[in-house]
């Protein structure tokens, strides 16, 4: 497996809000993503997350240490790694197609090209019909499948996900952990993935990171195949109510509690 | 001007827990204006009060109707195209000039001043939002004029511009400004760093991130600060034509209040008001075209 992105020792400091000192957001994280993986992850508030992702995408510079992209230094932001946001962050200027081709009219491309473009993966978050309609009248759901649409539009090696779910209803949520799961097996695109919900991790990684705060660092990592057992079965919800899933969930969990408790 | 719509075909459901003041107003309005317009009418017929403090409905309409020579204008349209043989009706106007005439000076001084304004305070305003150099540069002499109302100055842009239209031109210049830039700035401000961040993370250089991204996020507000400040534009006029104006509304209304022409002080003010409402009933249908998403992301 080819290695796409690497993380040496990264450290992230942050001048504290409050005055004097300082904020470890991260410390000494040590990751890398190889083709085909998706990575997710996992803890609870504050833990560096987020931080983590800014710093993949090269939103923020790390204090300490080392990223590559295929051996190169990430210096900043970049069409090779797509990021999808929480608040989708559309521009509501833009129609649904106006977004997603917005990355290729950056670059110049002709705009019968980046419409082409940009309609294959409309139509791969399944949008097809709603390329006219302005975003602001979308639901969540579909606002979040805008905002994927147009991470993928770049083609970029990499997916950044900042809880790219959290602000969905259950059901939606779902059925969007699905949709993006089959746009990974299509697409093979890397993906870091950020969630708060255990069940949504276990079901989507094939590795797992879980991580804690005070100071942000990653605590345990695992393998995981139950997505790929949902290939095979396409039936999401038996996946996780087996006993197998229940299992390292509820594993999964006391570990996070259990950190929790030592504070 | 507005048409008149009611609640829907049938009468709706008033929601007894929803957000307090919703639904339409349009009709209260119109019931509002017609009341006010009748208790005027009342007043006057009733000879409560005296002309001189309050000339009644039809004075004003009478004095619009001298003062904006309608009928010799009439007239002159009959002449034109043949009903008639000459024009024996004069044209008066008021300070030497006709109502028309009035309006026309005192649009082209609140528009060439709003104009020169948005043309300037808005730019300014989107690099106080960008910049921290400009936001300390441009900050403390519009917060320290902003507050001074302009008849304060006024003696100032007289004493430095003369007493020309430039001086005149200028003080409504200055009451447009600060809400430009003030609103432009906000707008700016107004851009999320998620969207900032997408823009970035597509590929975008820091010129395309200012002119496709902040400066469309921008535009609401700047939208807003444009109605703010014509208004405020209209509200220095009167002030702005007190010296030296041979022709304008402003100086209409204070000449007319010299010789206690009270009727003309009204007709004064309610061109005013309604050029100024239409102006911004425009401005509305404007933002609905050009910013349809306001106050839904």
């Amino acid at each position: 497996m080819t290695e796409i992105l690497r993380l040496d020792n990264i450290g992230v400091v942050f001048p504290s809000i409050t005055g004097g000192g300082s904020v470890h957001a991260l410390e000494k994280v040590n990751l890398n993503f190889s083709e085909d993986e998706f990575v997710v992850a996992l803890g609870a508030s504050g833990c560096g997350k987020t931080t983590l992702l800014n710093v993949i995408a090269g939103f923020i510079p790390p204090t300490f240490g080392q990223i590559t992209h295929m051996g190169e230094p990430v210096l900043g932001p970049g069409r090779d790694r797509g990021v999808v946001f929480q608040k989708h962050a559309l521009f509501p200027w833009f129609n649904v197609v106006e977004n997603t081709e917005f990355g290729l009219k950056l670059q110049g491309i002709k705009h019968e090209e980046r419409r082409r473009i940009a309609r294959e993966n409309l139509n791969l978050v399944g949008l097809s019909e709603f390329e006219t309609y302005p975003v602001y009248q979308l639901s969540g759901g579909m606002q979040q499948r805008v905002g994927l649409a147009r991470a993928l539009t770049t083609n970029p090696d990499m997916l950044l996900m900042d809880e790219p779910l959290g602000a969905l209803d259950a059901f939606t949520r779902e059925n969007m952990q699905e949709l993006i799961l089959q746009v990974w097996k299509k697409t093979k695109k890397v993906v870091f993935f950020i969630t708060h919900s255990v069940e949504e991790a276990l079901f989507m990684a094939t590795r797992l990171i879980v991580m804690s705060p005070r100071p942000g660092r990653i605590t345990h990592e695992y393998s995981l195949d139950f997505s790929a057992e949902y290939f095979d079965t396409g039936d999401a919800r038996k996946i996780k109510s087996a006993s197998k899933f229940i299992k390292v969930r509820e594993e999964v969990l006391s570990i996070i509690y259990g950190e929790e408790m030592e504070k | 001007m507005f048409s008149l719509r009611t609640a829907g075909p049938a009468q709706q459901t008033v929601d007894p827990y929803g957000a307090p003041g919703s639904g339409r107003s349009t009709l209260i309005s119109v019931v509002t204006i017609v009341v006010i317009l009748f208790s005027w009418w009342l007043v006057t017929h009733l000879e409560l009060v005296r002309p001189l403090f309050l000339p009644s409905p039809e004075m004003v309409i009478a004095k619009f109707n001298k003062i904006a020579c309608t009928e010799h204008y009439f007239q002159r349209l009959m002449v034109f195209i043949g009903a008639r043989a000459d024009v024996t009706a004069e044209c008066e106007g008021f300070s030497e000039h006709t109502l028309l005439e009035h309006t026309l000076w005192s649009l082209y001084r609140v528009f060439t001043s709003f104009f020169l304004a948005v043309i300037t305070a808005v730019p300014i305003g989107i690099s106080m939002g960008m910049n921290r150099m400009a936001r300390g540069v441009f900050d403390p002499p519009i917060e320290f004029y902003r507050p001074i109302p302009p008849l304060a100055y006024l003696p100032l842009t007289i004493i430095w511009f003369g007493i020309g239209d430039f001086s005149k031109i200028f003080l409504i210049f200055l009451a447009c400004f600060a809400p430009l830039a003030i609103n432009a700035r906000a707008g700016v401000r107004s851009v999320s760093i998620e969207q900032i961040h997408a823009a970035y993370s597509m590929g975008a250089s820091k010129n395309q991130v200012i002119w496709q991204v902040v400066i469309k996020a921008a535009l609401p507000e700047i939208l807003t600060g444009m109605r703010v400040a014509i208004a405020f534009g209209w509200t220095t006029l009167v002030a702005a034509e007190m010296v030296a104006a041979k022709a304008g509304l402003g100086v209409m209304v204070l000449n007319a209040a010299r010789f206690l022409a009270t009727d003309i002080v009204f007709l004064g003010i309610v061109v005013i008001g309604l050029i100024a409402f239409a102006f911004d009933l425009l401005m509305r249908r404007i933002e609905k075209l050009l910013v349809p998403w306001k106050g839904k992301m």
